[in-house]
């Protein structure tokens, strides 16, 4: 029992680090310029499908298609902020919706046309590690050891950064941040960018150990939206925390009961925590 | 966070389950190989000889809808029965009489509504003399019902669940092996393979389909003395099965049956190999059988399946014979062969021999009752007892179970490696078997 019960916990930490790096894009966004990215999802999918493509069609070893993945969603990022954030991101938050949801329903509608909704996998094993009293796929691990250091770059960046700090003032008062002569446009591209790439890296990772479709998205937005709120609206840090909290609550529900409870148990959280402590377990941005 | 944030926050969440739970049933359609549609008319009419008489056989296919594949196929192996019977001059009855055979078949659409609404049509407006099913255990439910009313003989195909068979119906007639068998031979292969396997984990896909398979292995393998030590059902969208996995190992059966369909089935087989679970004897629904599977490479090596039926599977008449069964219609070997060179050498799907097979079981009864007569024929179905190239074909003919499948068996296919190949080979029932069955796997 308490061999299944740890195995269980290490099995769910290692997929919460990278359902928080997901969950640390939807939250830098929304923390920088109060925007909620619906079309998170599908850049998630996105990230899943550039990694497949160029280890598939390239060979290119599927971790270093990750890295060439993050750079082009800090790309696609920008772009998408430029076309359909700038423009409304003063406006009330629900042409703000509205737009990332198109974006989400484009990506998602061209998608499905060239993919079509079928599942795929990147054919990719580095073994099976086994240290005696716990087993686990080789690239399970290393995808949670590279979404640990792009937490960990995320952070440099952002505390150690001139662009880093750029983006906290605009996060903490726009206004002021531009009466100091700071770009804010430019600044809430990048933010956008990095919180799309965040997003992209996140697919790119899960890619290389579960089946991916073009809606498998869906399922990890929806779970970013629980580890937000969980830790806290705006607060990345807080979303690597819920991340970890929701893996655990994966690994080791199911080892007391059916597996069909974890969502079950995962949703009242969700909704305890935003009666309770809307501010998330580490509290909102100020 | 701010409270006008709670509100937006919680429709969007409200929002994106429901379109998740949209997409999660557009992606278990999966879009497989197109084929094109069979031709459903019938060959052209000739001038009626005398004492030539054209029967009308009337079906529904679902030309449209998420069932298209499937269904297709089975029409396809029904039509290619109709055109080697016809071809071959017909049935010729003893009173001299040619009975020639005319299929009359619309779109259902692969919905029910319309299937009651056509097969009452072919019922009435077609006059059809016999009815065959359409695809799927659902729209044959809705058919059966129909066929029942206006007293047709109906052979179904395509069609598992064993419900329909439990309504009191006296005309219907199942061709395939019904859902509560499809693991059992699983279960027979296991207690012939290792006397001292005690120990049976079932992991299921939370469906209605592998639900009821489930639980009906459940109960056999219970009667048979097993220890069910896991008995779980998981969502159908599930892509990550490691605590389910986890759950397994702590459990450490001697066997694991369940799966579902194909997706969960193949990243579950994936996923038990990549975390290195020890498996000794592992039997899925679904998935294996599928061309497919190799893709999984290492992982599908020694995986079981059960399946109605294989391009490899060995009825023959000798083994008829062995079995003191009449062997009827042509071989696997005859069939396999007339489909693949009519369609680019591509290997039949049981579908395909499924639709066959119901043409043959209604020309053998036709041919025993030497007669059209509704009645002798329904008589001849229920003294059913032959051989063909599907396997074994018997009906119950209790009124509790009345037309259920009795004498066809799954055959129960597995991966072996041979030569750095994947090959799928039939291993039980012993009869039809192509290759020793590896176990324990790993």
């Amino acid at each position: 029992m308490g061999n299944v019960l740890f195995t269980s916990a290490i099995d769910g930490l290692l997929i919460g680090v990278i359902y928080g790096l997901a969950a640390m894009g939807l939250t830098l966004i929304f923390g920088v310029m109060d925007v909620i990215n619906l079309a998170h999802g599908p850049l998630i999918a996105l990230g899943m499908f550039g990694v497949y493509l160029l280890f598939t069609f390239l060979g290119l070893n599927p971790f270093l298609a990750v890295a060439i993945v993050a750079g082009l969603g800090l790309i696609l990022g920008v772009i998408i902020y430029f076309i359909a954030v700038n423009r409304v991101i003063d406006a009330p938050p629900l042409s703000s919706l509205l737009s990332t949801f198109s974006v989400n329903m484009i990506i998602i509608g061209v998608g499905t046309a060239m993919l079509s909704t079928s599942s795929y996998n990147v054919d990719y094993s580095l073994g099976t590690m086994n240290l005696g009293f716990f087993k686990a796929p080789g690239a399970r691990i290393a995808a949670s050891l590279v979404a640990l250091l792009t937490t960990a770059l995320l952070y440099l960046f952002l505390y150690r950064t001139r662009p880093g700090k750029y983006i906290r003032a605009v996060a903490n008062n726009r206004i002021s941040a531009e009466l100091m002569g700071i770009p804010s446009t430019r600044i809430l591209a990048l933010a956008f960018g990095i919180g799309v790439m965040l997003a992209t890296v996140a697919g790119g990772l899960i890619a290389t150990i579960l089946p991916i479709n073009i809606l498998a998205g869906g399922s990890y937005e929806l779970k970013s939206f629980v580890i937000v709120v969980l830790g806290g609206l705006g607060n990345p840090l807080g979303a690597l925390l819920g991340g970890l909290i929701l893996g655990l609550i994966e690994g080791i529900v199911p080892v007391f009961m059916k597996t069909t409870w974890v969502p079950v148990i995962e949703y009242v959280l969700f909704v305890l925590i935003l009666l309770v402590r809307p501010q998330g377990i580490l509290g909102a941005k100020e | 966070m701010s409270r006008k944030w709670i509100l937006p926050l919680i429709l969007v969440l409200a929002l994106t389950l429901v379109l998740a739970a949209c997409s999660g049933q557009k992606a278990t359609e999966a879009p497989k190989a197109e084929q094109p549609a069979a031709a459903t008319e019938a060959p052209k009419e000739e001038a009626p000889a005398a004492k030539e008489k054209t029967v009308v056989i009337g079906f529904t296919a679902s030309q449209t809808g998420k069932y298209n594949v499937s269904s297709t196929r089975q029409t396809t192996g029904l039509q290619m029965w109709m055109d080697d019977v016809n071809k071959a001059g017909g049935v010729k009855l003893s009173d001299g009489t040619v009975i020639k055979f005319k299929a009359v078949s619309y779109d259902d659409e692969s919905n029910k509504d319309r299937v009651q609404e056509l097969y009452t049509k072919l019922a009435t407006d077609d006059k059809a003399d016999f009815l065959i099913s359409p695809y799927s255990s659902g729209l044959t439910a809705a058919a059966a019902v129909i066929a029942e009313q206006y007293g047709i003989p109906m052979i179904t195909t395509g069609a598992a669940s064993d419900a329909t068979y439990q309504q009191g119906y006296t005309v219907v007639y199942q061709a395939y092996t019904p859902a509560s068998r499809y693991l059992t031979g699983a279960i027979d292969l296991l207690m012939n393979l290792d006397p001292n396997a005690k120990k049976i984990a079932f992991v299921y896909e939370n469906s209605k389909f592998a639900t009821g398979v489930n639980e009906a292995a459940k109960a056999y393998a219970e009667k048979n003395g097993f220890d069910v030590v896991l008995f779980e059902g998981y969502d159908p969208d599930t892509k990550d099965f490691n605590a389910i996995i986890n759950k397994i190992e702590a459990a450490e059966p001697d066997a694991i049956l369940g799966g579902g369909h194909f997706q969960d089935g193949s990243t579950f087989a994936r996923q038990l190999y990549e975390k290195g679970a020890k498996v000794k004897f592992i039997s899925l629904l679904v998935a294996p059988p599928e061309p497919t599977f190799a893709e999984l490479g290492d992982a599908a090596v020694g995986v079981t399946g059960p399946s109605q039926w294989e391009p490899a599977a060995k009825y023959s008449p000798e083994a008829a014979k062995a079995a003191g069964l009449e062997w009827f219609g042509p071989t696997g070997e005859e069939f396999t062969k007339a489909y693949k060179a009519a369609h680019d050498g591509e290997d039949p799907s049981y579908h395909v021999a499924g639709g066959y097979a119901a043409g043959l079981i209604l020309q053998k009864a036709i041919e025993t009752a030497d007669s059209v007569d509704k009645e002798a024929v329904l008589k001849a179905l229920d003294a059913t007892d032959m051989m063909i190239f599907f396997g074994h074909i018997k009906f119950d003919t209790s009124a509790e179970n009345h037309g259920l499948q009795i004498g066809h068996d799954m055959i129960l296919i597995q991966w072996q490696e041979k030569g750095g190949q994947l090959v799928k080979e039939v291993v039980w029932p012993e009869a039809g078997a192509t290759a020793e069955p590896i176990y324990p796997i790993r």
